[in-house]
């Protein structure tokens, strides 16, 4: 039976940083994606707020993991050569747009409708009024459920495993096939998890405390 | 109160028609307002008098009739509607002032987005008409620091800024503590004397008394009457007219 020594802690060092990696390109990619999903949802243009409730049902109604399938080894099939990491962002940011469009739709219709039209008595165009007066303010009302979400989107960076990528938790299990020592593996591994989920959960509930504050 | 008004019309409303669903809102509503005219309108609850000023600036669509302003003739072309709106200041009741821009940013946004002012051009007249409204000490806070009667006023500056030929009050002085009532309606009476065409929406009777050239009564979508505050308010014609102003003004 091996121990664990210096390079099991590389090695798993090494699937931590792709773990944040990938979380970065989720959140991001997703950020982006989820403004003009949360954008097309509240839009005046009934198809477009149609076509994005399909679009936000559909990556909300289905499990990650499938998601991840689907997108790896569909490309695939339409005869594209993809990298496994081209293929890993292409998921984490499609599902991710869903849920950060969806959390953002909602920050977006918080705002009282008097910003809007007071905006628009000032003679501000869409772009502006929601750049200006409507984002800013739908963020703040957002951000406890972002953060959430982006606690939750640590942790799902666990099933891109399932497609060959060497992120924590496959590290780990890697690191437990070979020491056999599963146990400490996993509680180090698990360990890690939480130092990163568990000050983003703090941050999120204070924020929403610090919210209620100054509505009341 | 000196005579500021010419004979040439600056809004005018013909068989303007509205309705939300089956609801009937305004009814074949014709009105003028030449430049430098004062207009009160009032009426019971629900008679459409705030749904009429908001179909001015296209807060609110019409279905029926025409509105113009200062010679553009509201369709639902974003041309027609931003001209419209560069021509035509609102200031509202619970003021919607934006809470994460100090007084001063709230001032100056329309002024650099919608004119392309720079930021100094802008706050150049922003503390001009903040002056006015005599809330320039405040440029530096945030909505949410100032009193009621200082947001209203804020929110006042803020529409200034635009420099626009008309101004329309949604009930301006009824989400404000009664103390500060009279701050924000001294603020509009200066206005009125420097000039300024405002449509008012406003239950203040002692305020269109001194400043309404004159007075409108709606009920249910309609324009019942009309006329020079004197007339209206001793000699109303109508029924409807007799009982609104009993109510009103037995509670002032």
């Amino acid at each position: 039976m091996a121990s664990i020594g210096f390079n099991e802690l590389f090695f798993l060092a090494q699937g931590l940083k792709w773990t944040l990696a990938l979380t970065l390109i989720g959140f991001v990619g997703g950020g982006i994606f989820g403004l003009l999903v949360a954008l097309a949802r509240t839009a005046e243009i009934t198809w477009l707020r149609r076509v994005t409730a399909g679009y936000i049902a559909i990556f909300q109604g289905t499990p990650l993991l499938m998601q991840l399938f689907v997108v790896y080894y569909g490309v695939a099939l339409v005869g594209l050569n993809i990298d496994a990491w081209l293929a890993v962002a292409i998921a984490f940011t499609l599902h991710a747009s869903a849920y950060l469009g969806e959390i953002w739709r909602g920050g977006i219709q918080a705002v009282p409708k008097g910003q809007t039209e007071a905006a628009k008595a000032l003679g501000l165009h869409y772009a502006s009024t929601i750049k200006d007066v409507i984002l800013p303010q739908a963020f703040k009302i957002s951000l406890p459920a972002t953060i959430g979400f982006l606690v939750q989107l640590i942790k799902g960076t666990s099933l891109a495993a399932i497609v060959g990528f060497v992120e924590l938790s496959r590290a780990g299990q890697i690191v437990s096939n070979q020491t056999f020592r599963p146990l400490t593996v996993f509680a180090l591994v698990g360990l890690a998890y939480f130092l990163i989920c568990w000050p983003l959960s703090l941050w999120g509930a204070r924020t929403e405390r610090r919210l209620q504050t100054a509505a009341r | 109160m000196p005579q500021t008004t010419t004979q040439e019309p600056l809004i005018a409303l013909n068989g303007v028609g509205k309705w939300y669903g089956a609801y009937h809102a305004l009814k074949n509503v014709n009105m003028t307002v030449r430049k430098g005219e004062k207009i009160v309108l009032c009426g019971p609850s629900g008679s459409g008098k705030s749904t009429l000023i908001r179909c001015i600036n296209h807060l609110e669509e019409i279905q029926e009739g025409k509105i113009t302003v200062e010679g553009t003739t509201l369709t639902d072309s974003a041309r027609a509607i931003d001209a419209v709106r560069r021509e035509v200041g609102m200031v509202f009741q619970s003021f919607n002032l934006f809470p994460h821009k100090t007084i001063m940013e709230n001032c100056t946004l329309a002024p650099m987005r919608v004119k392309g002012l720079s930021k100094a051009e802008a706050e150049t007249i922003a503390r001009k008409y903040l002056e006015r409204v005599r809330i320039v000490d405040q440029a530096d806070k945030y909505p949410a620091q100032l009193s009621g009667g200082q947001q209203q006023r804020a929110a006042i500056a803020r529409a200034l800024c635009m420099e626009p030929k008309a101004m329309l009050f949604d009930e301006p002085t009824s989400a404000l503590d009664p103390e500060m009532v009279k701050e924000v309606l001294d603020t509009m009476i200066g206005l009125a004397r420097d000039g300024m065409t405002m449509i008012c929406v406003t239950h203040e009777m002692g305020f269109a008394r001194q400043v309404a050239d004159r007075v409108v009564f709606m009920a249910s979508g309609e324009i019942i009457e009309e006329g020079p505050p004197e007339t209206f308010f001793r000699n109303p014609q109508h029924e409807r007219t007799r009982t609104f102003l009993g109510e009103i003004l037995a509670h002032h």
